[in-house]
């Protein structure tokens, strides 16, 4: 499809997002990223039935955690798709790439003073 | 089992902010069954106050462990070795964990992680319900293995109140009066006849109305 999005994401794959714990979530900001998008099969469509709605519950909840230690909830998002919708992966990395932009640099790497120039710069 | 709830995230940083090292002690007896204290539990509390602390430019440790049960001076001696290096400790264990870790290493501040809420069952995961007050004196023989005390909103011994309505209590219509329940137990048993004989008043001197209480089995010490 020779798909064009943005290199500015690091794609970890899992078996189910249902694998994905809100302790993963959060060390990816303690670790220093800017955002982080958990990408499940659409909804109703889980090969092992209910793992990308943990995953959705687990979201929300790292979500709140992240507005009240002031790194900002809308850092993280969720998004269903299927194996057959490369387009729109391609265009959510966009999306989220252009909203982190928005944002600026996470808090976590301003304080660290590894936030040496906005993620914008490098997804122009 | 101990049922707990999480407390809020905002309520556990005011209280620990102004420490530079922190342990965050989970539990992994009860409250990790409600996912409220267990050691995954306590990862997340320290990881976000990891980013609480980074956030705000504070440059501060927050470790997590987890102990077998925070009930027993056995288990909790495990901290001994390493409590000293921290200036607080946040417990995930319930009211009688937490309480225990601070009573045994009393020059350090403890503070509470989750909301201690009663004994319970999990109906299924993320639901838990009350069935039991522990009053120190069991009348689950006489009331078909439902206790009025827990599940009936007046801890009545002679019910249904006028209350009952369509088996569903007063206070609430999702929840199930105590006595319907003891009603249809008993009548699967066959045992209806036990409403002709009123329960007698109970003795309420094993329940807190005795004060703090404490068990000695004379028979178990040395």
């Amino acid at each position: 499809m020779r798909l064009q999005y943005p290199p500015t994401v690091r794609i970890i794959e899992v078996p189910c997002t249902g694998k994905v714990d809100i302790m993963h979530l959060l060390l990816a900001f303690e670790q220093g990223a800017d955002g982080v998008m958990v990408v499940g099969c659409m909804e109703g469509d889980c090969h092992y039935l209910a793992g990308n709605l943990y995953a959705k519950k687990r979201v929300q909840r790292a979500k709140e955690i992240l507005d009240t230690v002031g790194i900002g909830g809308e850092r993280l998002a969720m998004y269903n798709l299927s194996s057959g919708m490369g387009g729109r992966f391609a265009e959510i990395v966009r999306e989220m790439t252009g909203k982190v932009m928005e944002l600026g640099p996470s808090p976590i790497r301003v304080a660290m003073g590894t936030a040496v120039r906005p993620i914008a710069e490098v997804a122009q | 089992m101990i049922k707990a709830v999480p407390k809020p995230l905002e309520e556990v940083i005011g209280r620990v902010q102004d420490f530079n090292k922190l342990l965050i002690a989970g539990c992994d007896g009860c409250v990790t069954v409600c996912e409220a204290g267990g050691m995954k539990e306590a990862k997340i509390l320290a990881s976000a106050l990891r980013l609480y602390y980074t956030q705000a430019g504070k440059q501060a440790q927050v470790d997590e462990t987890s102990l077998t049960r925070q009930c027993e001076k056995e288990y909790l001696a495990n901290l001994s070795d390493k409590i000293d290096q921290y200036d607080a400790v946040v417990s995930l264990a319930c009211g009688v964990g937490c309480q225990y870790l601070a009573e045994m290493y009393d020059n350090k501040p403890v503070y509470p992680g989750v909301d201690t809420c009663f004994l319970g069952v999990n109906e299924e995961r993320g639901l838990y319900s009350e069935r039991c007050q522990a009053c120190g004196k069991c009348i689950l023989a006489e009331t078909g293995g439902v206790c009025p005390i827990a599940r009936c909103s007046k801890r009545m011994l002679n019910g249904p109140c006028g209350g009952s309505e369509g088996g569903k209590c007063e206070i609430n219509p999702d929840v199930p009066c105590g006595w319907q329940l003891i009603y249809e137990r008993l009548k699967t048993l066959g045992q209806l006849d036990r409403f002709e004989k009123p329960v007698e008043p109970k003795d309420w001197k094993p329940s807190r109305d005795g004060g703090p209480r404490k068990i000695v089995r004379e028979d178990l010490r040395i």
